[in-house]
């Protein structure tokens, strides 16, 4: 087990050389730069600007200075915020996107399954016809969609919540809710397929000729099966969470960092880009290996070739 | 012989999405205590779902138990409220599934689920429990029990696991074991195994249902023998009385068809014709397309099933006051 997460700890370095040399590329191969905001900066101010930044380099060497930079840990700064390093705003603004995505997460999770197992519970009767088509559509209704109405409904017409902002314990709930909505749509769908599918098999008849009653059944030999889909897709649902706390942050004014990301890329902050989709990447990486650890502990087949 | 458990009239239909499926139709079978049923026929013809209904196991929907009674003791177990027939599940009557490789739960240690049945019907510390399982595991003969018990169910072969679910089906004492056609999924050598491990497993008062399409089996295992064919009962007699005066010509053909090992042209015979789809049976006899005997009678009417003392069959040709004598 121990040698297996090394081994995928290792992988990591490729995957981030990758992200950040296609990244480092990308962005310049986009029209503008830094300085090419709305202010219109007289020429020699850009060109001592370029300089200071390094940015007149030829791009190998520029690409070489970063990497130098980004191994020893050092981001860089970031160009649209002079106070602050990539680094500052990273351990500034991080724990704000943490905190919404965990709340996402544990609100898709809650009602995800609640209503993805009551629907498999009662299939076919009129709960499964109902959870089912709200599910798709909270699938398919994006989240620039759902916050901007949730805000509109719960904040400005009931006054429930603030529309915005990220001071009160309450701002909390319309932004991880809007962020969730998709995530738990998906793990309805996800959980009430599989257990569809567990509950015909024949070791839960099994279990029922044993004597056992439904509840233990159920919890004992039917819901671990039923989970194993649903861990895999956290990895998937963690990015799927980091993406939409780009917009999310952005619709409700949360000083996390998926709001500094789109702030980023609209003022071609370079280093702060790279350094951003670097970080993210870890974080993903990160989050796939804890996914595949959970499931190798669920499940003992997958743990013996994980030991293998 | 006392009765242990006896099926009265037993008619079960499963909806599909072609129409309904009668799986079983009007069936009874009775067993005695201690003795050992053989339930045999065809692949389709209902014994599984006439088996899986006395510990009301049909998944419904789509399956329905259309009428029917199990005597089990005094009670019927098609009424008895759920918490008692809880009770009976496991501890009264164990199954031995058709399925070993996918009937023990595949995250939950073998041991475990050997100590969950234990302590579902008897108040023992978990110690105990596990020493009976341990203990049980060896007699079924499994090599390293103690070591087995912490092996999950995709660790062991085919075999080990039927013999684990003989030991869980065994282990509570059962009055009732039924085996499900226990050795279909295994390697030929495996099955003499499991099947004399059954036999030598088995207390005298314990009474067996076993199901099987192999004549052969029924000669080595049963006392009695209940013969079914699309969905009902066709006969049912006393084993060496079956084997020696078949009165059903289904009877008659799957005698014919066991292989004879001693015979010198040992030829293979096989029944023609096709078993008519449960969907829509036709009126009349349902073996008489299959059948070298069928006469005008068989299109017209389906036989009633002849019942003298313990001995039954559903063919014209043996109705007490035919006066054609049989050919
Ligand atoms: N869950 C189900 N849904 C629909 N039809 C079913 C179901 N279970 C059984 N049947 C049908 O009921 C009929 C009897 O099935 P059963 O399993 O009792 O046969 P069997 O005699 O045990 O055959 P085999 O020797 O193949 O095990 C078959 O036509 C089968 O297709
Ligand atoms: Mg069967």
């Amino acid at each position: 087990m121990l040698r297996f997460t090394i081994r995928r700890l290792l992988e990591l370095i490729p995957v981030l050389l990758a992200v950040v040399t296609v990244t480092f590329f990308l962005i310049r191969l986009a029209p503008g730069g830094p300085f090419t905001a709305e202010r219109n900066y007289p020429e020699d101010a850009i060109q001592r600007m370029n300089e200071f930044y390094g940015l007149d380099d030829p791009l190998p060497i520029q690409y070489l200075n970063y990497l130098a930079c980004a191994i020893r840990g050092d981001l860089g700064p970031s160009i649209h915020n002079p106070t602050r390093t990539v680094n500052d705003i990273i351990a500034q603004n991080f724990p704000v996107s943490l905190e919404l995505g965990l709340y996402a997460m544990v609100f898709a999770l809650l009602f995800g399954l609640a209503s993805g197992l009551s629907a498999a519970l009662r299939h076919n009767q009129w709960w499964d016809h109902l959870v089912m088509p709200v599910a798709m559509t909270g699938i398919c209704v994006p989240s620039f969609v759902i916050g901007p109405v949730l805000a509109l409904v719960c904040g400005l017409h009931y006054g429930w919540f603030n529309v915005a902002g990220w001071e009160e314990p309450s701002d909390r709930v319309l932004p991880a809710i809007t962020l969730g909505l998709g995530v738990a749509a998906y793990i309805a769908r996800l959980s009430r397929g599989s257990m569809l599918e567990v509950l015909p098999q024949d070791y839960i008849r099994t279990a029922r000729a044993k004597g056992l009653n439904e509840g233990q059944i159920l919890i004992r030999h039917a819901l671990k099966n039923a989970m194993i889909p649903v861990v895999s897709f956290l990895g998937p649902a963690a990015a799927g969470i980091i993406t939409g706390s780009f917009v999310v942050e952005t619709i409700f004014q949360i000083p996390g960092l998926g709001r500094m990301f789109v702030m980023s890329a609209f003022n071609r902050d370079y280093p702060l880009i790279l350094g951003l989709v670097a970080f993210y990447a870890v974080i993903v990486v990160f989050f796939n290996l804890l996914v595949d650890l959970c499931i190798a502990w669920l499940n003992p087949r997958t743990r013996a070739h994980t030991v293998a | 012989m006392d009765t242990l458990l006896e099926i009265e009239d037993l008619t079960v239909r499963f909806d599909t999405d072609e129409g309904t499926l009668t799986a079983v139709e009007g069936v009874s079978l009775s067993i005695g205590k201690g003795e050992t049923l053989g339930l045999v026929g065809e692949s389709g013809c209902g014994k599984s779902v006439t088996a899986m209904s006395i510990l009301r196991l049909i998944p419904s929907p789509p399956g329905r138990i259309e009428s029917g009674r199990i005597h089990f003791h005094d009670r019927d177990m098609l009424t008895i409220p759920d918490q008692d027939l809880r009770e009976i599940r496991g501890k009264s009557i164990s199954i031995i599934f058709q399925e070993p490789m996918t009937a023990l739960s595949p995250l939950k240690r073998v041991g475990h689920q050997l100590i969950e049945a234990i302590q579902l019907h008897e108040d023992v510390p978990k110690s105990d429990a596990a020493r009976r399982a341990v203990e049980w595991l060896g007699k079924v003969g499994i090599p390293d029990p103690a070591q087995r018990m912490q092996s999950y169910p995709f660790q062991l072969s085919g075999g080990m696991r039927q013999r684990v679910m003989i030991a869980m089906a065994l282990m509570l004492e059962p009055e009732l074991i039924i085996a499900d056609e226990p050795t279909t999924a295994l390697d030929v050598t495996v099955q003499a195994q499991v099947l004399e491990l059954i036999k030598a497993m088995k207390r005298d008062e314990t009474s067996l249902l076993l199901i099987t399409h192999d004549m052969g089996v029924i000669w080595e295992m049963c006392e009695r023998v209940t013969v079914m064919y699309a969905s009902q009962v066709v006969e049912t007699a006393a084993l060496r009385d079956l084997f020696a005066r078949p009165r059903h010509p289904y009877t008659e053909a799957l005698i014919r068809s066991i292989p004879k090992l001693t015979g010198a042209r040992g030829e293979l015979e096989t029944i023609d014709g096709q078993v008519p789809s449960p969907l829509a049976y036709p009126g009349g006899c349902r073996f008489r397309d299959r059948c070298c005997k069928a006469f005008e009678r068989c299109e017209l009417e389906m036989p009633p099933l002849y019942e003298a003392d313990r001995v039954a069959a559903r063919c014209f040709l043996s109705d007490p006051n035919q006066s054609v004598p049989p050919i």
